[in-house]
């Protein structure tokens, strides 16, 4: 089976390429797996503290938003360029890039999870005699966990994409596949790495979302009936 | 311990930060064991902020309350706090925890060990008239009515003495609302609770209040009596308008019919098609019903089949005049 290009008889995508580089293909994807996992567990370890700062003094929640927007609008090719002289072309650098790019949306959901806990369920949970870490840790965190996890799983889905940047440090995952079918591009080996490392990417941002879906059913048990 | 009030509001003043007027001023209040006082008036004169300084949920500025002779400055919170059941309009159940755990929040904070938290939910669960089949759900499944009876096991659970209700009925349907009020005054017959109970619709408060509180805006106590005494004689003219126009309405629908007063039938016997008959268990206010919309002088009282005599027009007078 081959895809044809129309204009000329050359295949879009080589099959036999796909075959003979499935080990390659199988430790970049496991590569990308990893960035991305790390990326998204520091940022959720990061975000946790601010978030707990903003929620704690109040007036630290404007510049904390202020400083991680910033972050999240710098272009990430601008950033890395300006990271790699002190880090050099390492995980490190790529790790800096790309946890940057997900505490924006990691601290703003769990600061409005937090933020949007009915009033009377405090109130009530004030009267029941729960003590301000209790009511913290037991009431305000579980309700607030669906908006969390909304935010891991942008999170999730933007890191899975933005990884694919990191090839340019010699690191990205699928997007070594991506990177290298540029560099070939009118050949039909090039189109199809570009076609493998596009196509597993958008596999993995999927998957990563669904199963995200399932860990919040799983975890917010009590939610109504709801789509997606 | 039985004779002292249960809670007490000594000269308490609230003033809220970044306002300039008192949104209590001055209240002293006593409230005495067993009792149903009901704290009414127009909104925004206080009446939520009064309930909350007595479980601390808000500090009075100024002045001291007092639970079962203790201050309530001087008792841990969490210890005053699980010692108060509360109830409040919107429930505000633990949308993540099941009917079942939401009941026993109280007793597993107190570290009740979980048969005698179960045994418990279980008598809790007949007590409010909760549907066993529902203690699974949670709390976005249920009716508002359904919410608002588990709110209230749940504010019964550790068997507190003092229970706190910020107009627990106001967001239920009419019809639930008074089936939800006999409940309550069931339930009160039963556990001798002393209860707090916040609204701002004078029948409620009549209907539920041994002893009504009619507040002013500022938290200003304008009277404190029995429902009957407070319609017979309201101390002032804000007093008289807040009761409204049926003020000798209101109070028969409180005064029941005295068996031993009946005057006995017309000796020519009584036509009961056109006077109309009422039992003995019902109301003046009932009792004068069936008069207006029958022969328009008396009714006919019967115990069972049994007729006892006549309720007229004149009697109902002088018992309001008495
Ligand atoms: N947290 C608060 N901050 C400022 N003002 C408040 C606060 N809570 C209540 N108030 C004001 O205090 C007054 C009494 O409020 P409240 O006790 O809730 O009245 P009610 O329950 O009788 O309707 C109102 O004027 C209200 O606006
Ligand atoms: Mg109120």
């Amino acid at each position: 089976m081959t895809l044809v290009a129309q204009t000329s008889n050359q295949p879009l995508i080589v099959w036999d390429w796909i075959g003979r580089n499935l080990a390659n293909i199988w430790d970049r994807t496991v590569e990308h797996i990893v960035l991305t996992v790390i990326a998204v567990g520091i940022g959720i370890v990061v975000s946790v503290v601010l978030s707990l700062i903003a929620l704690r003094w109040r007036r630290s929640y404007p510049p904390i938003t202020w400083i991680t927007g910033l972050l999240y609008t710098i272009p990430s090719l601008a950033l890395f360029t300006f990271l790699v002289p002190f880090t050099g072309l390492s995980l490190l650098t790529a790790e800096i890039g790309l946890v940057s790019y997900t505490l924006l949306i990691l601290v703003r959901t769990m600061v409005t999870g937090i933020d949007e806990v009915p009033p009377a369920v405090l109130e009530a949970a004030d009267a029941m005699g729960y003590s301000r870490r209790d009511r913290f840790l037991r009431i305000e965190v579980p309700l607030a966990l669906p908006v969390i996890i909304t935010g891991v799983r942008l999170a999730t889905v933007t890191i899975i994409g933005l990884v694919t940047v990191t090839s340019l440090i010699g690191l990205g995952g699928l997007g070594y596949f991506i990177l290298r079918g540029l560099q070939t591009f009118s050949s039909p080996i090039g189109t199809t790495q570009i076609f493998v490392g596009t196509a597993l990417s958008i596999v993995l941002a999927v998957s990563a979302d669904l199963s995200l879906v399932g860990v919040e059913r799983i975890l917010t048990p009590w939610r109504e009936k709801r789509i997606g | 311990m039985s004779n002292s009030p249960m809670i007490e509001l000594i000269d308490v003043s609230k003033r809220f930060a970044g306002t300039d007027a008192d949104a209590v001023e001055h209240l002293s209040l006593t409230i005495e064991q067993g009792e149903v006082v009901a704290l009414v008036g127009p909104s925004g004169c206080g009446k939520t902020t009064t309930l909350r300084m007595i479980n601390r949920l808000i500090e009075p500025s100024s002045g001291k309350v007092t639970v079962a002779g203790s201050d309530v400055s001087a008792v841990p919170l969490h210890e005053l706090r699980r010692n108060i059941g509360y109830v409040i309009q919107q429930v505000g159940l633990f949308p993540h925890r099941t009917v079942e755990q939401n009941i026993a929040t109280v007793p597993s904070l107190l570290g009740w060990d979980s048969d005698r938290v179960r045994s418990r939910v279980d008598e809790l669960v007949d007590l409010v008239a909760i549907d066993r089949s529902i203690l699974q759900r949670y709390p976005s499944e249920l009716s508002g009515g359904q919410r608002q009876r588990v709110g209230v096991a749940r504010a019964l659970a550790a068997d507190p003495p003092v229970l706190l209700m910020d107009e627990p009925f106001g967001a239920v349907d009419p019809v639930v609302r008074e089936h939800l009020q006999r409940e309550l005054l069931d339930l009160q017959a039963r556990l001798r609770k002393t209860i707090v109970f916040v609204t701002h619709d004078i029948d409620e408060a009549i209907l539920v209040g041994d002893r009504v509180a009619i507040l002013n805006t500022g938290g200003v106590l304008e009277q404190f009596a029995m429902p009957g005494e407070l319609l017979a004689h309201p101390a002032n003219p804000f007093v008289a308008g807040f009761l409204g126009t049926d003020r000798a309405i209101k109070r028969l629908s409180l005064l029941p019919i005295d068996g031993s007063s009946l005057e006995p039938l017309p000796p020519d016997g009584i036509d009961y098609h056109s006077a109309g008959a009422i039992d003995i268990g019902v109301s003046l206010k009932e009792a004068l019903d069936a008069i207006v919309s029958g022969n328009g002088h008396h009714v006919a009282v019967f115990d069972g089949t049994v007729c006892l005599g006549v309720v007229t027009i004149d009697m109902i007078h002088r018992r309001l005049a008495g």
